[in-house]
């Protein structure tokens, strides 16, 4: 086992104001690298976009911080609680909603007040008893988001959430995302490839371009504009420049 | 604003817009068509009168064909004459020979059911258990189980047993079938979430892989029970004294074809009756499908 932390219960390490540690990792699929010596660190609150192309290797590099997928060579270091918002919203259609985000909990009135609460948080209280068939695309992945929160992770992982939501429902999630983000401050990995999006969220912005990380960007610290250009660039998009 | 209201006076008033002027060919009009509305007008016919439309329509032309002589009466009574052999067994031992042929089928069933379920359940959880049992299955599957009473007669006599294991074997591959591939063929995506959020070994099995896999078992159950009233009546050609399978040889000995009749109606209604008990089996164990299924 070449991770260490991930992996080994034993390996424990307390970090100040860090969720997350990655140095040097490597992940390849039979011969094709997929992440190449990739370094990333995110604080504690901190919310990270990371940016890529399809086949860039960002969800693989989600999926290593979930513990899903194991690395092939680097250090890995990632908080005990840690949740994942997938890009479908993976419910068990045989559970009622409040099943649902109670799921893996350990079973009891508290599970059930806290799925009740984190329902309400994401504006679906009067959906707890419902099945999941019977909810919308917005509302089933604002029940995935409730499941994610009600652990209060200390690492919040959101893999494409919003891709598959028409426009109008993608910009009701960010706004919620937002809200949420400042009560429970976890840290946060988003994986997008909408760039307005990572500008919209993030504090941070990396872009990931073949398995590297190639640039880094402070949101807070530039303009809007500015930023956005930067980044398509980055992507290899070309833009017109607008005055 | 005016390219609306054009649109929407050009809807209104159906009929060729352009009637007035003469077409040019630099300005080809668009046809519009008009699209019907009321569409919730078509649900006249209440869905129970159509299932037993076809049945009443079959009733009717047998009842035609038989009656005035048009065939022979010994080769298809009357609807009449049926009526009344199947009263004269009513009133007879029909009960007693329906009760062990069901006794029969429902032993058959629960044993050949419940092996699937196990074996259907190990290999498709397992890979180890593919391994093991599934060519073994998928062979033995093949072979027709009319070919085993042979077997079965040298093996376990002529009395109940024989009768019995042959309904399992029967009843045990719809549902190994059925249930190996529902388990098998679990989405994988929601597996991976419970599995990340914590659930893993006979918790995953239980809380998201059976129920998962439930419409497929089912659907594997349904077959079995189906298969347990087929294989039913090949073993009560084993030397039984009762049952339905019995009277339906006794009948043919005795040219009854009144009685023949009777006894494949029954079959039938068996069926019928199968399905409807799986159908509560589903609302029953899949409540989250009630009102949601796609058609």
């Amino acid at each position: 086992m070449a991770v260490g932390g991930v992996g080994a219960m034993t390996a424990v390490r307390h970090a100040l104001d860090r969720a997350v540690s990655v140095a040097g990792l490597h992940k390849s699929f039979g011969t094709a690298p997929v992440l190449a010596d990739v370094d990333l660190e995110i604080g504690e609150g901190e919310f990270v976009a990371l940016l890529g192309a399809s086949g860039s290797g960002k969800t693989t590099l989600l999926r290593i911080l979930a513990g899903i997928d194991s690395a092939d060579a680097g250090e890995v270091w990632v908080p005990e609680v840690r949740t994942v918002v997938f890009q479908e919203p993976r419910l068990v259609p045989s559970k009622r909603v409040w099943r649902n985000v109670a799921l893996g909990l350990a079973r009891g009135a508290a599970a059930r007040a806290s799925a009740t609460r984190a329902l309400a948080e994401v504006g679906l209280a009067d959906k707890a008893q419902a099945w999941p068939a019977t909810l919308s695309g917005g509302q089933a992945q604002r029940v995935a988001l409730a499941r994610a929160l009600v652990r209060e992770p200390a690492l919040l992982l959101l893999d494409e959430p919003f891709a598959a939501l028409d426009a109008l429902t993608r910009l009701r999630m960010h706004d919620l995302i937002r809200q949420l983000r400042a009560r429970h401050r976890p840290a946060t990995l988003l994986v997008t490839h909408d760039v307005d999006e990572a500008i919209l969220l993030a504090d941070r912005i990396a872009v990931l371009v073949d398995g590297r990380i190639r640039l880094w960007i402070e949101v807070a610290a530039q303009a809007h504009d500015e930023v956005r250009t930067q980044l398509l660039s980055a992507l290899g998009v070309k833009t017109v420049a607008t005055t | 604003m005016t390219v609306a209201d054009d649109a929407r006076t050009r809807i209104a008033t159906p009929g060729p817009p352009a009637a007035a002027s003469e077409p040019r060919e630099s300005e080809p009009v668009t046809r519009l068509v008009r699209l019907p509305a009321g569409g919730a007008r078509r649900r006249a016919i209440p869905p129970g009168t159509l299932r037993v439309l076809v049945p009443a329509l079959v009733l009717a032309l047998w009842w035609w064909v038989t009656s005035g002589g048009r065939v022979d009466p010994s080769v298809l009574p009357t609807p009449r004459v049926v009526w009344d052999a199947f009263w004269q067994l009513a009133s007879g031992d029909l009960w007693h020979h329906l009760s062990t042929s069901l006794g029969r089928s429902f032993r058959g069933a629960a044993v050949g059911i419940s092996a699937g379920l196990l074996l259907g359940g190990i290999a498709g959880l397992s890979k180890l258990g593919e391994r093991l049992l599934d060519s073994s299955m998928q062979m033995l599957r093949t072979v027709p189980f009319l070919a085993i009473v042979p077997l079965l007669i040298v093996w376990f006599g002529i009395d109940e047993t024989p009768k019995l294991v042959l309904i399992a074997a029967a009843t045990t591959f719809p549902t190994y079938l059925n249930t190996y591939n529902g388990v098998r063929n679990v989405d994988r995506k929601v597996v991976e979430a419970a599995r990340s959020y914590g659930l893993g070994g006979a918790r995953l099995v239980r809380e998201i892989m059976l129920p998962l896999a439930m419409p497929s078992i089912l659907t594997g159950v349904r077959f079995s029970l189906g298969v347990s009233i087929l294989a039913l009546l090949a073993a009560e050609q084993i030397n039984a004294s009762s049952g339905l399978g019995f009277l339906l040889y006794n009948a043919q000995v005795h040219q009854r074809v009144d009685i023949l009749m009777v006894v494949v109606l029954i079959y039938a209604l068996l069926g019928l009756a199968v399905d409807l008990v799986v159908r509560l089996l589903e609302r029953y164990a899949m409540p989250w499908r009630s009102g949601v299924s796609a058609r």
